[in-house]
């Protein structure tokens, strides 16, 4: 995925831009809106994450321009909570939006709400074992036969296929599963991870438990 | 405060008193008018009567001799009818008349002239004209001085007969200027209450210049009104401004912190580490939330102030509401499934995505993951209605009201990010457009759950 | 001022000294209470009578006293405060200074507010008859000539036939009857014609008479065979009576005078409700609209004279000026050199200046 991240403070975009190259998207970042015109004008991005107030101008000056060129889904990231605002951006063509300070895995969430809405996230499947599983959509393709994971249960494959083969500690995974909940326990992830298994059964993918430690995504050589 | 007499009143009394003093003034002028052109044809009458008499005087076989014109009385009687006296001296003696006639002057003024005078004669007013001619007789001069007198009644009756039909004419003249006032006032406040009724139409937000044609006396006030509206635009557009550069200020870099500490989290070694960096998270999580309530509480409040009606479909308001929010509710494997019937209401339709946004937070917020939300909009009986009802914990066993108390949380509070606000401003949404909110707990045998109902009077 | 005094003194004195007041006839109609209209009237009680017969039919309750006597006593009287309730004169002339010397009382009703306004004066005075003066002439003394239309007309036929009329014209006697003053002097300022045929009579040797009926009579019985200013009704009421055509009413063309019968309630009058009462009564009648069976013409018959271009003897203080003392000695010196030429008495001798001369009111 190609990203155009739009926003002035450095220590946030640099946060964002680290997170988001984690996950292996291909992130642009421009400060203002003039850095944020060249770069549209010279690529073409899968989606823009546009921050409303801008050192020259406002973001939404940007979102009616791309609106006008038809077509890059815009996700606003406001610091500006009013109930007016809210509306105001929704009514001007933005397709979501996020309140700063944000959970990055509602920023996630709402991306790919937004991509899968748009219908133009290509496929990004990443291979586990004989299966194939798309973190985007939460399918998990096995040979013919595709199953739909739940939200939870994705963002928990999707922690350990990117970290196949390491351990990866219950804590850590929790964190994975966002939001800091208190409903979420450790032993919450002990239920999610029988389902996992219970969902990769007929691969040849599988979950270790390493005693003390975590969680390990097995995959054969 | 009392508030004063209105302007068309005024105008109306005082142009009337104008009439009435006008009307009271031609009155007393015509009055006058008449009593005195009376009173000079009655002494012109006198006068030529006299004069006519006078002319016949000579002397005959040594006598003074008098003849009386026909005419010299028959002019008398076509003023007026009133009575006729009239004498004739010759040298101090009575030639003939009425000898008990008033003397009109110690010494009547010399020959030619005619003198006049007012006198009491017969219980009446007379008037008198007297004229003094010398006759020879004899060699002797005798000086013959002839009197005629009228009395006023008659004469007087015209003048308060003229006087009658003046007050008549001052009177319609009056009842005529009083409807024409009542007219004119009504006519020159129309454009007044023209404005003043364009102003009140306005919605609360609407800013524009009133752009009206209006007469010159006014086009102060509308320019003042414009003046005002201007800078009342600016200063709302200002303190807008203000608090959104102020939330960009404090959000901007608190959304940085939180970046940073999720990225540390996931590099953090330690479990105190990660504790530690939870709690900062989390600390930053509230007090945004809490600004962000708080903001909405007082715009709420502003807003319920002079609310816009305008119509507002709550199916469609339930739908992008639940669109807007169902990326969070995923991530908890919560599904929100919706049953919409439209539901017209009037009213602001910010002011009820706030309401409904709330609602459906709290739902999210408590209920366990891998849940379910329903959302129902409708009309029942009258009224239109949104239910929102989850399968979470329910809202405890206390007085349900007491939630919507301001800063008020509840037993299932504990452990979620939240500042008591959020059914307050509901509550204060949903009463400000004259509807309620009932808060209510489902069976426990059926699952349990909460069920937050909005209900709205059915425009 | 003494003078004026002494003046006064003689003038009343002459007053007292004159005939006694001469009651010509009087007849009471009684009624059923003790109330009683007093009325003093000119008008003969032959002519009269069905006015007060129908006023008393409708009024039995009320005594009707009716005294006729002639216009002059009848001012006379009532200057002096004689106790009467209602004077009725044909003499305009007296009867307008009585109520312009304050001798008339006011009075106000349905019926006078009726009156046109040439019918009364001030509230004081109220017409209510219109009788116009003619001429009466005997047929057989025309003998086939024709009958005068005006004065002019008839200077001419006197003169040229002087034997027939030769003392057998008859006309008022203006020194006694307050009429025939009147009349004569109104006829002196409405036509020159006047005095000339005052001196034709003159030079006839013509009749005097102090009233209408006397002079009717004496035609009637063939005395005379001309009257001249004669009130027609009475002449009509007399000739209707003796059925014969050999008298002939000729109203002048050229100008003639009509006279208003007058009302006035005196001063001192004791039921001026019922003096007004009658005098509803009577202009009730005079203002009748049928002809009726009165004897005395109705106010509306004016209407005729007025088409003709002369309306009635105008009540106003025009009329005062022949009662002046002045004015009626100068009138009657003229008249009578023109009438009584070389006849028995000098003009100031006349004993006729009785009420004439305007005496101060008292
Ligand atoms: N759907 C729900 N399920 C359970 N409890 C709820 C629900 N909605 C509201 N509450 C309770 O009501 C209290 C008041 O709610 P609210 O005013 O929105 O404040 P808060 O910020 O705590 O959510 C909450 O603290 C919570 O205890
Ligand atoms: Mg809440």
């Amino acid at each position: 995925m190609r990203y155009l991240l739009v926003e002035d403070n450095a220590e946030l975009a640099a946060a964002i831009l680290k997170r988001l190259m984690l996950d292996g998207h291909a992130v642009d970042h421009a400060g203002s809106v003039a850095e944020a015109q060249d770069w549209l004008e010279t690529a073409s991005y899968d989606l823009i994450l546009l921050d409303v107030m801008l050192p020259d101008g406002d973001g939404r000056e940007l979102l009616r321009r791309s609106r006008a060129d038809g077509g890059t889904p815009v996700i606003m990231l406001t610091a500006r909570s009013q109930i007016c605002d809210r509306v105001s951006m929704l009514d001007q063509g933005a397709d979501d939006y996020i309140t700063k300070p944000f959970d990055f895995s509602e920023l996630e969430a709402r991306c790919r709400a937004v991509l899968r809405r748009r219908g133009g996230s290509p496929r990004n499947e990443i291979a586990i074992g004989t299966a194939f599983f798309d973190p985007s959509s939460g399918r998990l393709r096995k040979g013919n036969e595709t199953t739909e994971l739940r939200n939870r249960e994705t963002r928990l494959l999707e922690a350990l296929a990117r970290h196949a083969g390491q351990v990866m500690s219950k804590e850590r995974l929790l964190d994975s599963l966002f939001s800091f909940d208190a409903d979420v326990t450790e032993n919450a992830i002990e239920v999610y991870v029988g389902r996992l298994r219970k969902r990769l059964e007929g691969t040849d993918a599988r979950i270790e438990t390493v005693r003390g430690l975590g969680y390990r995504l097995d995959l054969p050589r | 405060m009392r508030p004063l007499a209105s302007i068309r009143q005024r105008l109306t009394f005082l142009l009337a008193g104008v009439a009435a003093v006008l009307s009271i003034l031609s009155w007393l002028t015509v009055s006058e008018f008449a009593r005195r052109a009376v009173g000079r044809a009655q002494d012109n009458v006198l006068a030529a009567s006299v004069t006519s008499i006078v002319e016949t005087l000579r002397a005959e076989e040594g006598e003074v001799q008098l003849e009386l014109p026909y005419s010299a009385f028959s002019m008398l009687g076509a003023i007026s009818e009133d009575r006729v006296f009239y004498r004739a001296v010759a040298g101090g003696l009575l030639l003939t008349g009425y000898g008990d006639l008033p003397e009109p002057r110690p010494e009547p003024p010399e020959p030619g002239g005619v003198v006049f005078a007012t006198a009491d004669y017969v219980g009446e007013t007379i008037r008198m004209a007297s004229a003094t001619r010398i006759v020879a007789v004899a060699g002797n001069r005798v000086p013959v001085s002839v009197t005629v007198a009228q009395t006023t009644t008659g004469i007087t009756q015209v003048a308060r007969d003229l006087s009658r039909m003046a007050a008549l004419l001052s009177v319609a003249f009056f009842c005529i200027a009083v409807t024409l006032s009542a007219i004119a006032a009504r006519a020159s406040l129309k454009p007044l209450s023209e404005i003043a009724g364009a102003v009140a139409r306005r919605g609360p937000s609407d800013m524009r210049p009133l752009r009206r044609r209006a007469p010159a006396e006014l086009s102060p006030l509308i320019e003042a009104l414009d003046r005002l509206m201007l800078r009342l635009a600016g200063s709302l557009r200002r303190s807008e401004d203000f608090i959104a550069e102020a939330a960009h200020r404090i959000r901007t870099p608190l959304a940085s912190v939180r970046m940073q500490s999720e990225l540390a989290l996931g590099e953090a070694r330690t479990s105190s580490d990660r504790a530690r960096l939870r709690l900062i998270i989390r600390a930053v999580d509230e007090s945004s939330r809490s600004a962000g309530q708080l903001l909405d509480h007082a715009t709420v409040a502003f807003r319920a102030e002079d609310l816009a009606r305008d119509p507002v479909d709550l199916s469609k308001l339930a739908l992008r509401t639940a669109d807007a929010i169902r990326p969070t509710a995923t991530m908890r494997d919560i599904e929100i499934s919706l049953r919409a019937d439209p539901a017209l209401v009037s009213g602001d339709a910010v002011l009820l995505d706030t309401a409904l946004r709330n609602v459906l937070d709290n739902a999210v917020k408590y209920s366990p993951v891998a849940t379910d939300i329903h959302i129902a909009v409708g009309v029942e009986g009258g009224e239109a209605f949104v239910r929102v009802c989850d399968q979470g914990p329910g809202l405890g066993g206390g007085p349900l009201d007491a939630l919507t108390e301001r800063f008020r949380r509840g037993e299932t509070a504990a452990g979620h990010v939240g500042s008591g606000l959020g059914l307050t401003i509901t509550r204060d949404v949903l009463r400000a457009h004259g509807g309620r909110l009932i808060l209510s707990n489902r069976d426990p045998k059926e699952g349990g759950g909460a069920c937050v109902s909005l209900i709205l009077p059915s425009a | 001022m003494r003078l004026a005094h002494l003046a006064l003194g003689l003038i009343l004195l002459a007053g007292t000294l004159s005939a006694q007041p001469a009651i010509e006839d009087r007849h009471v109609y009684e009624g059923s209470s003790p109330t009683v209209l007093r009325i003093l009237s000119t008008a003969d009680l032959s002519v009269f009578d069905p006015y007060l017969a129908a006023f008393h039919r409708a009024n039995p309750a009320i005594g009707i006293d009716y005294s006729v006597v002639s216009s002059a006593d009848l001012a006379r009287m009532i200057r002096k405060g004689a106790a009467y309730d209602l004077a009725l004169s044909s003499a305009m002339d007296l009867q307008f200074k009585l109520a312009n010397d304050g001798h008339a009382r006011r009075y106000r009703s349905e019926a006078t507010q009726a009156l046109p306004g040439w019918a009364g004066w001030r509230d004081l005075i109220f017409a209510f008859t219109a009788e116009p003066a003619v001429i009466v002439i005997a047929q057989d003394a025309l003998a086939g000539l024709e009958i005068p239309a005006t004065r002019r007309d008839l200077i001419t036929l006197l003169r040229e036939h002087p034997g027939r009329f030769r003392g057998r014209i008859g006309t008022y006697d203006v020194r006694k009857s307050g009429l025939g003053y009147l009349f004569a002097t109104q006829d002196a300022r409405a036509t020159d014609a006047y005095w000339r045929l005052s001196e034709v009579m003159g030079r006839l040797d013509p009749e005097l008479y102090c009233c209408s009926a006397q002079m009717i009579d004496a035609l009637v019985e063939g005395e005379l065979v001309l009257a001249y200013n004669v009130l027609g009704s009475y002449a009509r009421d007399r000739l209707a009576a003796s059925a014969s055509d050999a008298l002939a009413v000729v109203e002048m063309e050229d100008f003639a005078n009509v006279m208003l019968r007058t009302a006035i309630i005196p001063r001192q009058a004791d039921a001026p409700e019922l003096a007004g009462a009658f005098i509803d009564h009577l202009i009730g009648i005079g203002l009748r609209s049928a002809a009726g069976s009165w004897p005395l013409p109705a106010l509306s018959g004016i209407d005729a004279a007025q088409a003709a271009g002369f309306g009635p003897i105008r009540l106003g203080p025009g009329l005062m000026v022949n009662l002046d003392r002045l004015n009626r000695r100068n009138f009657l010196r003229a008249w009578e050199n023109a009438v009584r030429q070389g006849a028995d008495a000098p003009a100031g001798a006349a004993p006729a200046a009785r009420e004439n001369s305007a005496p101060p009111r008292k």
